[in-house]
């Protein structure tokens, strides 16, 4: 291994670890005011949002029909109560059905 | 009374690695790219594997080999990598308020494993998350992400290309399964993955900041402008109640 390609590798990990880690030590046993408990309950909610959009029009390039797809059917079969784990497993067959008969 | 302990701690960790199975498989096509990539910029199986091992960082770990090819130096591949990964300061921070009590060290343990997608899972379950599913999620999120970056280097191809493009949208899927339970429950949900989504594309497509910043600030301001919308909301009712 090339120790410079080491040290880089040590400093991405302690600045990735040190966001991660530091709200867990610097609110600990803290009663945070009611609004930033209001926020921060809203976070994940938020977050999948933005996680999911813009991204998944970008799955494949150059066709953002593709990106809607998987979508809509995930979303289908999430809404009619389907496990995670299906919602997974559908999204990628409608998908490898449609590349398949495009 | 200890083994009962043991036992729900056990069960706990049995339904995390349930509740990440959904993310090993959507790992699985990420890590085997960028094992792939890794072997094409340079990289040996050995630092290939040691990167996936100490940032657990998906998006950060291609971005770095990106930087490599183009000759960067590490101060600067480091400090992309903060900018990248800044966003999970935010997610630790509203998990510490989901996670049950616990000793510190287990929380400087688990807080390693955060990413987008585990946060994802925990954060969308059922009242509070406890260490034992904490370690459960991270697991086979690890496991898959680490064995996974190996395999891809040593194989040195990837999937056949359609099914790697479909399996792309594995974590996307994914979120939309986490997300629309809720936002069948709760018309706050809807406003707020509405406003998140709208918020980063804008802030993406339109090249305003660098991505790392724009889906922490995306989220911030959805979550803050639906918290005081909710507040004027209750002061408005309590008013009007008074009258």
């Amino acid at each position: 291994m090339k120790t410079e390609i080491v040290w880089m590798i040590i400093g991405m990990g302690l600045v990735t670890y040190i966001p991660r880690m530091l709200p867990f030590v610097l609110f600990k046993g803290k009663e945070l005011p009611p609004f930033i408990q209001g926020v921060l309950k809203n976070v994940p909610y938020a977050t999948l949002g933005a996680l999911i959009f813009p991204a998944i029009l970008f799955i494949q390039k150059g066709d953002v029909w593709y990106g809607v797809l998987g979508a809509a059917a995930a979303f289908i079969a999430a809404f009619l109560g389907a496990n995670v784990i299906v919602v997974v497993l559908g999204s990628i067959t409608v998908l490898a059905l449609y590349s398949y008969l495009m | 009374m200890a083994d009962l302990a043991i036992g729900r701690e056990s069960s706990e960790f049995k339904r995390g690695l349930q509740a990440g199975i959904s993310i090993g498989i959507g790992y699985f096509p990420i890590a085997l790219t960028f094992g792939l990539l890794a072997k094409t910029s340079g990289l040996s199986i050995y630092e290939t594997v040691l990167m996936s091992l100490i940032v657990f960082a998906g998006a950060s770990q291609y971005i770095s080999l990106s930087l490599i090819a183009y000759g960067t130096g590490i101060f600067e591949i480091i400090l992309t990598t903060f900018i990248v990964n800044i966003r999970h300061f935010l997610m630790s921070t509203s998990l510490n308020e989901k996670c049950e009590e616990d000793h510190l060290i287990n929380k400087l343990v688990y807080s390693f494993g955060i990413t987008d997608e585990t946060f994802s899972v925990v954060a969308t379950k059922e009242g509070k998350a406890t260490t034992g599913f904490m370690f459960g999620v991270i697991s086979v999120s690890y496991f898959s992400w680490v064995v996974c970056s190996g395999v891809g280097h040593l194989i040195g191809a990837s999937l056949p290309q359609t099914l790697q493009e479909s399996m792309g949208v594995a974590l996307y899927a994914m979120f939309i399964g986490l997300l629309v339970p809720s936002m069948k429950r709760s018309a706050k949900v809807i406003f707020l993955a509405l406003l998140g989504a709208v918020f980063n594309s804008i802030f993406t497509i339109g090249h305003v900041m660098a991505q790392g910043w724009a889906i922490v600030t995306a989220t911030l301001l959805a979550s803050m402008i639906i918290e005081i919308a909710e507040v004027i909301k209750t002061r408005y009712r309590g008013v009007n109640h008074e009258d």
